[in-house]
């Protein structure tokens, strides 16, 4: 099947807001539409006039360099009209409802809305109140769809293909969006995944996610092609949920000792931005196993080509 | 003015009654059960079933009847044929919100939501604003659910002043007021020196003490821990959070011999610490609610945020063991938790959300449709876990401790009035229930000012089509009589 004719399939999705009910044509379609995505960002003149006279406005309710700037520029590549408005939850909390807020937005006129918000189930509280598109670019701790898109798409571009592949999701498990968005990402092409963590930072059931849950970060990394370490959030210390970072680091930094357990040629991906003798060694971020940076770039082409997916786009536009 | 409830199927668990029999009800009071003629001056006949307002023909299948004079000695038969007749069904843990957060729910609003939804006498929390502390708000609300007069309004007292859960509230002063028991519900007694105590000087009055179990320190979260929590993306609420307080109040109920009962219990563990308990002779009791018992934690994942509520809902295994609890009688009572809430706290992010599930309007068709329809659970058993059990809970047991303090004629009299019994000279408290009744969920039309319940859009069978509180239709077919909505 085409693009074209798939990409009218995906228009009639409204919103992108997790991984958990979207497809596998569905994702194999972003996948492969981000591929032009990413020569355009390799090009001289970065833009293509594809999503000329469509508005696009970004609400971060957290805190967020990357993933916003990272939308902000998919849109601006492809002639989108985009806008940020920069709100913090406190304000919400004391005055306008998120609802009301929404409702503003929509009224000025643009067609997607992406939003990234502290509580879970946000995003999805907002799409059913609103006309605009919302793609969810974090929630909670419950998704971050795009960030398992790239980084799938990273894997992709790097290992050729996803069914198979062992993966090892190392940190806070609990908490994190991004694990369990990859989670459902990489759970629906094959991919056969463990976690590692303190236990006090492994949620439930995983074992009925199809999930293998290991305390010791070893037993994850023996034999796995890919192996994605979280951020530690300072945060979390406090509560309780581990000791001090010093014990996180010496019981979870994956360190090169630990990366000769993995399979052949295996890649790294951090989400970002990295604690740097934390979670992770500057050995190992700073070397070519580590493919970090080039998460960077294939998040904005997988926004791009989400962007482009949802708001109508056709292939022949893109073409060079 | 008398009142024939003819040919319904009449289930009485107190007087060990179940069968076709007519109740009569003369002055207020009921006169007689049993296979009664219906006499020669009657006024008027009534349907206890669809679009049967006063005075309108009772239609196909009815008795016949005259449209002669309404005299004080005229007979009113209400044809009860396919219908399930009562004791008045009593609702042990309902919010009324009055005074203080009158937005969200007052007594008058909460008096008619209970009579169209088939309460007869309702307890409610004490979490208001003022907190019912002291014998003046315990008074106000006795006083204002009288003014509105549809249903029997018992208020239950706090455990500790303004529920801060440090000073013990006027225990004396609440029950003289009219308290049938004390709670600090929606809230934990946290320091276990404080509910000992509590439980302790209970004794004095024979009252039970009415336990949310919650350790706080161990619940902060939006819905169960597992699964769907993980699924969902949710912070989980473990089934310890309430096992823990569930076994630390029944040890000290063991300590202090006091009359314990454990609110809205949902989880396994906290049913297997209720069935030692029982075991052991002590005099502990348990409730269950309707929404606990027919959702499982699934229902979340809408983040539909009227499925928010504390407990929150369980796993299928939790729910699995509340049924099972309940039909074996482990279970002393269904209660409705009856949480009405403002619009603007349940139209925001899930996280922000108030907790709690509007149900006193659903209550009895969610038990009918999802327990006893599918045969989980006897209809007369359904009928003693609204009357005989609440009404075993709230009876004061003074007399049995003989520790008569003086108080007030009123618990005596209460006790003797709310005993969920058709016993000839008690109060005519009656709920009829149509078994076949279906009908969907519409919050819009909810006496309730909380329009917030997961059952919303469901189609239920078996709804309460008549209530009536002293001898008098207060409710008909879901809607309340004689006054303006």
């Amino acid at each position: 099947m085409g693009i074209s004719a798939q990409s009218t399939q995906f228009n009639r999705r409204k919103d992108l807001l997790g991984l958990k009910d979207v497809s596998n044509e569905e994702i194999e379609l972003i996948l492969n539409t981000a591929i032009p995505m990413k020569d355009i960002i390799g090009r001289e003149i970065k833009k293509v006039p594809t999503l000329r006279g469509k508005g696009m406005i970004t609400v971060f309710y957290e805190n967020s360099t990357r993933t916003r700037t990272s939308f902000e520029l998919a849109g601006k590549y492809l002639s989108a009209d985009t806008s940020n408005l920069a709100v913090s939850t406190s304000s919400v909390q004391k005055g306008e409802t998120l609802r009301d807020t929404i409702k503003t937005l929509e009224m000025m006129g643009p067609d997607i809305l992406v939003m990234r918000h502290g509580m879970t189930g946000a995003p999805h509280y907002v799409a059913q109140n609103t006309s605009m598109r919302v793609i969810n670019a974090g929630d909670g701790t419950n998704e971050h769809p795009t960030q398992a898109l790239l980084d799938m798409f990273s894997i992709r571009e790097h290992k050729g293909r996803l069914a198979g592949l062992k993966v090892a999701i190392v940190g806070d498990i609990l908490h994190s969006r991004v694990a369990r968005s990859n989670i459902y990402g990489l759970a629906k092409f094959g991919c056969e995944i463990r976690v590692a963590g303190p236990p006090t930072m492994i949620p439930p059931g995983l074992d009925h996610l199809g999930v293998k849950v290991c305390f010791n970060l070893k037993d994850a990394i023996r034999d796995v092609d890919v192996v994605n370490v979280l951020r530690i959030q300072r945060e979390r210390q406090q509560t309780g949920l581990f000791p001090s970072l010093e014990e996180y680091s010496e019981l979870y930094m994956l360190r090169p000792e630990h990366l000769s357990l993995a399979a052949d040629n295996a890649i790294v991906l951090h989400p970002g931005p990295i604690n740097r003798g934390v979670e992770i060694s500057t050995d190992i971020a700073d070397s070519d196993t580590a493919v970090i940076n080039e998460q960077v770039t294939n998040g904005v082409a997988v926004r791009m080509a989400l962007l482009f997916l949802m708001m109508g786009g056709r292939r022949d536009e893109i073409a060079a | 003015m008398r009142l024939l409830l003819k040919g319904g199927r009449v289930i009485d668990p107190a007087n060990g009654i179940d069968g076709a029999l007519d109740v009569l009800i003369q002055d207020g009071r009921i006169a007689a059960v049993g296979d009664i003629p219906q006499g020669p001056e009657i006024g008027t006949c009534l349907d206890a079933g669809l679009d049967a307002g006063p005075g309108a023909n009772a239609g196909p299948g009815s008795v016949p009847c005259s449209s002669s004079s309404r005299s004080d000695h005229s007979t009113t038969i209400v044809n009860c044929r396919g219908k399930i007749v009562c004791p008045g069904f009593i609702d042990l843990h309902a919010h009324l919100r009055e005074p203080g957060y009158e937005y969200k729910e007052d007594i008058a609003s909460g008096s008619r939501a209970a009579a169209a939804g088939g309460f007869t006498t309702i307890c409610c929390m004490p979490n208001t604003n003022p907190v019912i502390d002291n014998g003046a708000v315990a008074g106000f609300v006795r006083r204002r659910a009288q003014e509105v007069g549809l249903v029997n309004v018992l208020p239950i007292g706090a455990i500790t002043k303004k529920q801060a859960g440090e000073e013990l509230a006027e225990m004396g002063e609440l029950v003289a007021a009219g308290c049938v028991a004390v709670s600090d519900d929606g809230k934990p007694v946290m320091r276990s020196d404080v509910m000992r105590h509590a439980l302790e000087y209970s004794r004095l009055f024979g009252i039970p003490v009415l336990s949310h179990c919650e350790d706080a320190n161990l619940s902060d979260g939006q819905m169960h821990e597992g699964y769907y929590s993980t699924v969902y993306g949710l912070k989980g609420i473990p089934a310890e959070a309430e096992e823990i307080m569930v076994a630390r109040d029944i040890v000290l109920a063991r300590l202090t011999r006091a009359r314990l009962h454990i609110c809205h219990v949902s989880t396994k563990g906290a049913l297997e610490a209720v069935r030692q308990a029982k075991a052991l002779g002590l005099p502990v009791t348990c409730e269950a609610t309707p929404h606990h018992l027919a959702l499982t934690d699934e229902a979340v994942g809408s983040y539909d945020t009227d499925t928010k509520v504390n407990p929150p809902l369980r796993s299928a295994e939790h729910v699995q063991a509340l049924r099972e609890a309940l039909a074996s009688g482990l279970v002393d009572c269904i209660a409705t938790d009856h949480a009405p809430h403002h619009i603007e706290s349940k139209d925001c992010e899930y996280g922000l959300a108030s907790c709690g599930i509007s149900g006193i309007e659903t209550a009895i068709a969610v038990i009918m449709d999802r327990l006893v329809r599918p045969g989980l659970l006897d209809v007369a058993k359904m009928v003693s876990l609204f009357t005989t059990g609440p009404a075993g809970i709230i009876e004061s047991r003074q007399a049995a401790d003989g520790m008569d303090q003086g108080t007030s004629d009123l618990t005596a009299n209460q006790a003797a009035a709310y005993r969920g019994a058709l016993t000839p000279g008690a109060p005519a408290d009656v709920t009829i229930i149509d078994p076949e009744l279906a009908r969907t969920v519409n919050p819009r039309q909810f006496y309730s000012r909380g329009k917030n319940t997961p059952f919303k859009g469901m189609e239920l069978t078996g709804w309460p089509c008549m209530t009536i509180v002293g001898g008098r239709i207060v409710a008909q077919d879901g809607r309340v009589v004689g006054q303006t909505d």
